[in-house]
């Protein structure tokens, strides 16, 4: 009798992990691309080609980040597709470089399409001393050209820290595969012009960036 | 009465906005600023509006909002939001308290639910949802949030959730977790809660509903995760569809025994 119990018990306790066996991670995944592709819709500029992620935007969306190896493999081909300056100019007029920092609009829904976009700099990094309402996401880059001993942008000696900043503005997963940093120039945000007036605000010893 | 509670706001605003303080002071303003606001929340007025059009009879079939069942049983109000989302058997959904509102308008009233669901924020029946919402979170305030997860649509849901609030997409290649997924952040100066743990009592998940004293508005939890959406620069999520109560589901799980404080006050 111990035995019929015993074993209606865990007929009953199959049954039941039958009914209500859990989904496996790849079915959930199913389950969660169903839900998503029923859920959107387009509308103004956003179109639903947005949700079609890229090969490093599936690598960064998992609750933790990608393998050493992966993140260098994908950082090595982002870097590979950064665009340089045209003749070797590196910095613009840092004056405009910190009116698109302070501007966060752009490639919203409610934006009209053609409008250029901003660097939306202070949503997210301390830059100029004088605005004091700046997100805390990234890194404080006050001082960010002076504590980088960049005195003279001009002189070959500087040269390498041009190049690091505009690819971190260009791409700024071709250094770190998941930052939270948008690509501005791979991905069309921000033109190479602006990326240019982005680079004098950060590395212009006349820039308020680099005020003593 | 709703002009009272806004020259109130802001002479508050006009008092603790913390202007050229240095960056220490500016946090301790802006709370200050907040308990100011929080002592004359005009989301009163939203509560009073809902109670008024869940207990009138409307819609086609000229009844009211009591036999609406949010999950505690026809009619009780008391204690549903806090166990929501969740499953629900006539619709075989997991639903948040803005879908199964609108499931009650429609069966019970002979609204129809697509069409409102299609209706832009702040407009006909998108209005009296937000009072709705302000009403029936209200007489859950004080309350721990405990979200059943019992069934696997529960389960399945919050999984779904998670995998939704990591993914990465767009022009800028944001989620949810660019912004929400460490504590001590912020954009400008608005504090960021961290979403994907428990951020405490009235905070992230625990403070919606609220009245945005910037726009005079009362925001479910709906059209706080459609303006998230619009600035991750992605296409729109349709009001009430699964993305959004996945994403409730997995945002009031990690919230479990917070307090409520809904309708809360925002800047």
């Amino acid at each position: 009798m111990k035995t019929t119990r015993t074993t209606s018990l865990a007929i009953a306790a199959l049954l039941a992990g039958c009914a209500t066996a859990p989904m496996t991670p790849p079915e959930l995944d199913q389950l969660t691309q169903g839900i998503m592709k029923a859920s959107f819709r387009e509308q103004g500029i956003a179109t639903l080609d947005r949700l079609a992620q890229d090969e490093l935007q599936q690598a960064c969306s998992g609750e933790k980040p990608p393998s050493d190896a992966v993140a260098k493999r994908l950082e090595a081909a982002q870097l590979a597709s950064v665009r340089w300056p045209a003749d070797d100019v590196y910095l613009g007029d840092w004056r405009e470089g910190e009116k698109l920092a302070q501007n966060g609009r752009g490639m919203t829904w409610s934006d009209p399409a053609g409008v250029p976009s901003g660097g939306n700099c202070y949503n997210c990094h301390q830059l100029a001393k004088a605005e004091i309402s700046f997100g805390t996401i990234g890194p404080s880059l006050y001082q960010y050209g002076r504590l980088r001993g960049v005195s003279d942008p001009a002189a070959p000696a500087s040269r390498e820290m041009l190049r690091y900043t505009w690819g971190k503005l260009w791409n700024a997963k071709a250094t770190n595969a998941c930052s939270n940093m948008p690509r501005f120039g791979h991905a069309g945000v921000l033109s190479a012009g602006q990326i240019r007036d982005l680079m004098a605000l950060l590395l212009d010893p006349a820039s308020p960036v680099n005020a003593p | 009465m709703r002009r009272r509670a806004l020259a109130f706001a802001l002479v508050a605003a006009a008092f603790a906005w913390p202007g050229a303080q240095a960056q220490t002071g500016t946090a301790d303003g802006i709370a200050q600023y907040r308990a100011l606001l929080a002592d004359g929340n005009p989301a009163e007025l939203w509560e009073a509006k809902g109670e008024l059009l869940w207990k009138q009879k409307r819609g086609p079939k000229n009844v009211s909002l009591e036999g609406c069942d949010l999950g505690q049983g026809a009619g009780v109000v008391k204690g549903a939001f806090v166990e929501l989302p969740r499953y629900f058997a006539d619709t075989k959904r997991v639903q948040d308290l803005e879908s199964r509102l609108l499931s009650c308008m429609e069966a019970q009233q002979g609204f129809n639910a697509a069409e409102i669901a299609a209706t832009p924020f702040g407009r006909g029946e998108q209005l009296n949802l937000e009072a709705l919402v302000a009403y029936v979170s209200a007489a859950s305030r004080g309350m721990k949030f405990r979200l059943p997860q019992a069934r696997a649509e529960e389960r399945q849901m919050f999984e779904a959730g998670k995998r939704i609030f990591y993914f990465r997409a767009g022009p800028y290649d944001f989620s949810c977790a660019s912004c929400h997924g460490e504590a001590g952040k912020r954009i400008r100066l608005q504090e960021l809660p961290d979403l994907t743990r428990n951020p405490g009592d009235g905070v992230g998940y625990a403070a919606w509903p609220a009245y945005r004293l910037s726009s005079g508005e009362l925001w479910g939890m709906q059209r706080r995760l459609n303006d998230c959406y619009r600035q991750q620069r992605f296409p729109f999520p349709g009001y009430a569809s699964d993305a959004t109560i996945a994403l409730a589901t997995f945002m009031g799980v990690k919230s479990q025994g917070s307090v409520s404080i809904a309708p809360s006050i925002k800047r």
